[in-house]
């Protein structure tokens, strides 16, 4: 998947000066953290952040365009507190929106809205911002779709989706690459030999095709949080042989070493020399092919869910949310449908950014780059 | 045999220096044969089998691997059968007893195995047709699509690399990092959405397809001119991420050589700068471009499933995607065994461009 001739190469967005200066903290970095960092409140406070449930359909106003924030009144008044007109709907034919100018609705931060269970256990019904509870008009930034939901609020719940899945794969690919790197390295021979054949069969079947294969394996329809198992597993089985290979390389120039001989001569049983005394060594090329194999996972969920065949309705996946743009009349009329895939974008930019971070930070030397599945 | 083998050799050599790897007309025709000819010839057809002996027992493994994923799932593939009134069970039984899926799994392995190599694929559940007439012209529009896509990743990529290179930090390279760096994280969906959006709302290009709907009216040349108009879009949506590659690997190359002392060398003994960059920085730079060549061939099978069923292209991809829906068995480990045989067929293809390119790799390794 992501093996590439290593390049040193220079002064471009992501790419190292040769040789490699250690940089401390750049504009870069602060750019990916602070990006990361959003995507992280996005998905770990859904339920807070996000004005309305995902699955609230606001049948008033289906199809509505993002919905302008305003700072001056039709007056020509400046008001420091940002606010929305109310929507009323155009009569005619056509699916026709316009602003009702007579009354403002500010946006406050911390109000009350629809109640929630944050991570389904703590029940709250405080917002990070939203309309005054009493008024008339829901806010909807990013406008809502064909069922009237909140686009904005999938968005964020999505957020959840997307990130959850990658950061789970990326656990169980490194978990699987390590266990099956370290024992081939180690106990070499037969093993050795079968598990690495094994790896490059994986890897000689074209990535999305291995995955459909196996995603036929699961049955069509299943609950969310089987669907999300089953994409961790589907990505990690996918996955594992990038990592393996690296770690392999690296238990093999360890297991020789007069610290690991001196070991076994104490007594030591393989178990505990793999675990305390190799492992450690290959953890460094493992993180570093981890974090660059991780825009591939969010790219591979998004497509799968696209497709159909990866997180269903009502559950919003960016993935998901994009499969309605397909449809010819949405992808004319409701241009702000086609946001979530700006968000796989930034996201993806970022995780890139940040595994090119991790590479520059942990091995100046080598250089690799992702081929998404996406 | 080995007349076979020169025969291939020579057709697969033959090849690029007419297209497929432009560039290589700058090298010139001077230094290409440090060996004497027939000997390098001969090495590489023994390399061509080697790499055609290591392709048995791996595709061996790919179909033993679909098998055990696709065929060994749980669930009936027929179950969808079963649950349609009109369908007494004794024709779901004589249906089941037809696609042979009431013997044990190691005879149905062994059968399709058999099958396989007869060019009998089993039968799509869901078209009731054989899957080898169902794949052959998916395949083709895939392989279609995907060079298509090649041609115009490496026809753009590799020259944008070269300027970039010898225009270091001035606005075209920079230019070029930011087309690189969007282009990669740019999911295939949306950009196949945005496609098709510049299509509909411009008209210049038609939305999906393969052909227009008065194909079988229209005379040969105005065909060609309808295939290609159609191929268009979904190439150039192919493309975008393998020119990033190509743009960034080409660049990331030519700048090394360009550091090289025998590059200076030749500068030094007053050979013009094009001259220098043309016959001694660019070749060895391609070495891993033509590498690459291999390695991308896996990504853009990946990617032309999406761009396929976003684009309504009728290629492997779209079939396979429809076939996780209809739990289409035999279309997915046939799809599983037709996409590695094409991956393996290009990276055996790179590594005779590499030996053809580089007379110094050594076709024993």
């Amino acid at each position: 998947m992501s093996e590439e001739v290593p390049v040193q190469s220079r002064d471009w967005p992501g790419e190292r000066v040769s040789p490699p200066t250690p940089r401390s903290w750049t504009g870069h970095h602060r750019a990916i953290i602070l990006v990361l960092g959003t995507l992280g409140l996005m998905a770990g406070f859904a339920e807070f952040i996000a004005p309305y449930d995902y699955r609230t359909q606001h049948r008033a106003v289906i199809n509505l365009p993002p919905m302008p924030v305003h700072f001056v009144d039709a007056q020509g008044r400046f008001h420091l507190r940002p606010f929305v007109y109310a929507i009323t709907r155009v009569p005619g034919a056509q699916r026709r929106y316009a602003e009702n100018t007579e009354e403002r609705h500010p946006i406050r931060f911390f109000v009350r809205g629809e109640p929630y269970r944050l991570w389904g256990i703590i029940p709250g019904s405080r917002h990070l911002f939203g309309v005054a509870p009493g008024s008339s008009v829901r806010l909807h930034l990013l406008g809502t779709d064909q069922l009237g939901r909140d686009v904005f609020s999938r968005l964020v719940y999505g957020s959840r989706v997307t990130l959850s899945i990658a950061l789970a794969s990326l656990l169980a690919s490194l978990l699987l690459g390590l266990a099956v790197g370290g024992i081939s390295g180690y106990f070499g021979g037969r093993i050795d030999a079968l598990f690495m054949r094994f790896g490059e069969l994986v890897q000689s079947i074209p990535a999305i095709f291995l995955i459909l294969a196996l995603r036929a394996a699961f049955p069509l329809e299943i609950s969310y949080g089987k669907t999300v198992l089953m994409l961790v597993a589907i990505f990690a089985l996918a996955s594992w042989p990038e990592v393996a290979r690296l770690v392999r390389s690296d238990v093999l120039s360890v297991a020789g070493r007069e610290f690991v001989l001196s070991a076994r001569a104490a007594g030591a049983t393989d178990g505990w020399i793999l675990r305390h005394h190799i492992l450690p060594h290959a953890l460094t090329p493992a993180i570093i092919q981890a974090a660059i194999i991780v825009p591939s996972f969010i790219l591979g969920e998004a497509a799968l869910s696209f497709l159909g065949v990866g997180v269903q309705e009502p559950q919003p996946s960016w993935g998901n949310m994009l499969a309605a743009a397909q449809d010819l009349t949405v992808l004319l009329t409701a241009w702000w449908m086609l946001i979530p895939g700006l968000a796989i974008f930034v996201t993806v930019a970022a995780f890139t950014a940040l595994g090119d971070a991790i590479r520059d930070a942990l091995d100046p030397r080598s250089s690799s780059r992702p081929q998404g599945w996406g | 045999m080995a007349w076979i083998l020169k025969l291939g050799v020579n057709a697969v050599l033959s090849a690029p220096r007419s297209g497929l790897c432009a560039p290589r007309s700058f090298c010139g025709p001077s230094t290409t044969r440090l060996y004497g000819s027939s000997e390098r010839d001969q090495a590489m057809a023994k390399l061509l089998a080697r790499r055609l002996a290591q392709a048995i027992p791996l595709l061996f493994g790919i179909s033993l691997l679909s098998f055990l994923i696709v065929a060994l799932a749980p669930g009936d593939p027929l179950a969808h059968l079963a649950t349609d009134p009109h369908i007494s069970p004794q024709t779901i039984e004589a249906l089941r007893h037809r696609l042979g899926l009431d013997v044990p799994a190691h005879i149905r392995y062994w059968r399709w195995l058999v099958g396989l190599l007869h060019g009998d694929w089993g039968i799509s559940l869901q078209y009731r047709i054989p899957v080898s007439t169902l794949i052959a012209t998916r395949a083709l529009n895939t392989l279609i699509l995907s060079l298509s896509a090649t041609l115009v990743a490496i026809l753009i990529g590799v020259p944008l690399g070269i300027i970039a290179a010898v225009r270091r930090q001035s606005l075209i390279d920079r230019a070029c990092g930011w087309l690189s760096t969007i282009s990669l994280s740019t999911p295939r969906v949306f950009l196949g959405l945005l496609a098709l959006l510049l299509a509909a709302k411009t008209g210049w290009f038609p939305i999906g397809g393969q052909h227009s709907a008065a194909f079988d009216r229209l005379t040969s040349v105005q065909r060609l001119l309808d295939a290609l108009h159609h191929l268009i879009l979904p190439a150039l949506v192919l493309s975008l991420a393998p020119l990033a590659v190509y743009l960034r690997q080409m660049r990331g190359h030519l700048l090394e050589t360009l550091d090289q002392e025998y590059v200076r060398t030749a500068r030094a003994k007053g050979l013009s700068r094009s001259a220098v960059i043309l016959k001694h920085a660019l070749r060895p730079a391609l070495n891993p471009v033509i590498t690459l060549f291999g390695y991308s061939i896996g990504n853009l099978l990946s990617g032309s499933a999406l761009v396929e069923t976003i684009m309504a292209w009728p290629g492997v991809g779209q079939m396979t995607v429809q076939a996780v829906f209809a739990r289409d068995i035999y279309v997915l480990m046939a799809a599983v065994m037709v996409t590695s045989l094409l991956l393996i067929v290009g990276n055996m293809i790179a590594d005779l461009l590499l030996a053809a390119n580089d007379p110094k790799i050594k076709l024993e390794a």
